[in-house]
């Protein structure tokens, strides 16, 4: 049995309304909150960004799988907001959790969809035999730019997941990618801020790339949407999710516990990941979990999970993500938010 | 070169490792070449507990020039569960007033600062309130 031994996540503390940012550009926030279905988004602080998010949810990841850091033979974090344009995260993350020397490390890119790249390519590394465990991470601290849609959703937050084949959680059954090229949301080098194609980044890129993975993957499994207890999907916003969910067959039910998109954000890479962590810290052996991602370019990552009798050994080893989306949390306003994104032109 | 000295840094700032003396147990953090108890020279690594208390502690309103768009912030003497000290910058206080000797507190990775605009990104341990 190969799957997951070990998963946590991280977001930070800081928060900035919908509300806050319609007010600044002078929109109508309900019509926002209403459309996007999009409440407020978490914000890293200023010492926070893609490194320290992956540091800390590996460790959430590592409290609840009990194994040594030692014994990890790959590292791998998808992100849209690596710190460095050159210089691998992963060397950082690895030497502030005791991973390595002796481990693979790589950075992956695709835009949401880099954290699922992630976990797969570390769940087949296992399954190939090539190693006793692997880590697949997705966190971002991800921009929009000022006044445009994607402010209100582009938020900061990650999960790690360590694959293995002993004492695993939830088993995987079932993967399939689904990529074309589709240019609906891209940043050019050197460029603060991503672009976006408007409408083109609905039904041509996010409903065909996720119903695309999705549909193969019912097909290839010979189950259908009732079979789940859980579903979770990229989450850009809060209506795309329930929209495709719905395209799918899928319940409201069904998508309800990874669905935490309107009190977090888009966490780009940490997106669909995060809502996987989500479902996993409530899960019951036997649930039947459906998941696809989504990377605009573009691309989708689907995987079918299931929960074994660990699981409930693991749950309270490390804070849920519950924790980390409901408690604690710092509101800021606009000023303080460019701040801390460093929007903000200052004196070299 | 900064870049030397923080890579020669990264396993305390990165995983707290200390150096504990082989012949009289002293434990050195930061690690040391020679044990200031029996001077022996032989170390072996062992990694601290990111749990403690506030010792003592103080709230930075006017910063050095790389922290001056930081202030205020809290800079605490922490003291370990492993009975060890070390200074740290307390991340994420809201209310200062609220901040107390005795509160328990952990230490977390973060990004402790950047050399200039174009050179590297520095990280190590900050704590938090338990
Ligand atoms: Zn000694």
């Amino acid at each position: 049995m190969i799957g997951i031994v070990g998963f946590g996540a991280y977001l930070p503390r800081y928060r900035i309304k919908a509300e806050t940012i319609a007010k600044q550009w002078g929109m109508d926030a309900n019509a926002i909150i209403r459309g996007l279905q999009l409440n407020e988004k978490t914000v890293p602080g200023q010492d926070e960004d893609t490194i320290t998010i992956s540091v800390a949810a590996a460790k959430n990841a590592l409290l609840r799988a009990q194994i040594d850091p030692q014994d990890i033979g790959a590292l791998y974090i998808g992100s849209e907001s690596h710190p460095y344009a050159v210089k691998p995260s992963g060397t950082i993350v690895i030497d502030a959790l005791g991973v390595g020397p002796h481990v693979h490390v790589a950075s992956y890119e695709f835009a949401c969809k880099a954290g699922s790249e992630a976990m797969y390519v570390a769940y087949s590394l296992v399954k190939a035999g090539e190693m006793k465990y692997a880590m697949g991470i997705g966190a971002d601290t991800s921009q929009g730019a000022p006044g445009d849609a994607l402010e209100y959703s582009a938020s900061a937050g990650g999960a790690a997941f360590i694959m293995g084949s002993e004492k695993v959680v939830a088993e995987i059954l079932f993967t399939h990618s689904y990529t074309s090229d589709t240019p609906d949301f891209w940043r050019r080098e050197g460029e603060d801020y991503p672009r976006h194609g408007g409408r083109f980044t609905g039904d041509p890129a996010y409903f065909k790339h996720v119903m695309g993975a999705a549909n193969a993957l019912l097909e290839k499994s010979k189950m259908k949407p009732s079979d789940f207890k859980y579903a979770v999907f990229h989450m850009p916003n809060g209506k795309f999710p329930q929209e495709v969910g719905k395209r799918l067959g899928f319940t409201k039910e069904q998508l309800e516990v990874g669905w935490i998109v309107p009190w977090m954000g888009n966490t780009y890479s940490g997106s669909s990941p995060t809502g996987l962590a989500a479902i996993l810290d409530v899960a019951k052996p036997d649930d039947m979990i459906f998941m696809v991602s989504f990377g605009s370019g573009a691309g989708s990552d689907g995987f079918i999970f299931k929960v074994t009798k660990e699981i409930t050994k693991v749950q309270n080893r490390a804070p849920k993500l519950k924790d980390y989306l409901d408690k604690d949390k710092i509101y800021l306003d606009y000023g303080e938010y460019a701040k801390f994104r460093k929007k903000i032109k200052l004196n070299e | 070169m900064i870049t030397a000295r923080y890579h020669r840094e990264v396993p305390q700032r990165y995983r707290l490792e200390a150096g504990k003396c082989t012949k009289c147990g002293y434990v050195a953090f930061p690690p040391r070449l020679v044990c200031p108890k029996c001077n022996t020279k032989k170390f072996k690594p062992i990694v601290l507990k990111d749990e403690g208390k506030i010792i003592t502690y103080t709230v930075i309103r006017v910063g050095p020039d790389k922290f001056s768009k930081e202030t205020p912030y809290a800079i605490g003497i922490i003291e370990l569960n492993d009975k060890l000290r070390l200074t740290a910058q307390i991340a994420g206080v809201v209310d200062f007033d609220k901040l107390k000797i005795g509160q328990k507190v952990k230490l977390v990775f973060r990004k402790i600062q950047d050399d200039g605009k174009a050179g590297i990104h520095m990280y190590g341990y900050k704590a938090v309130l338990a």
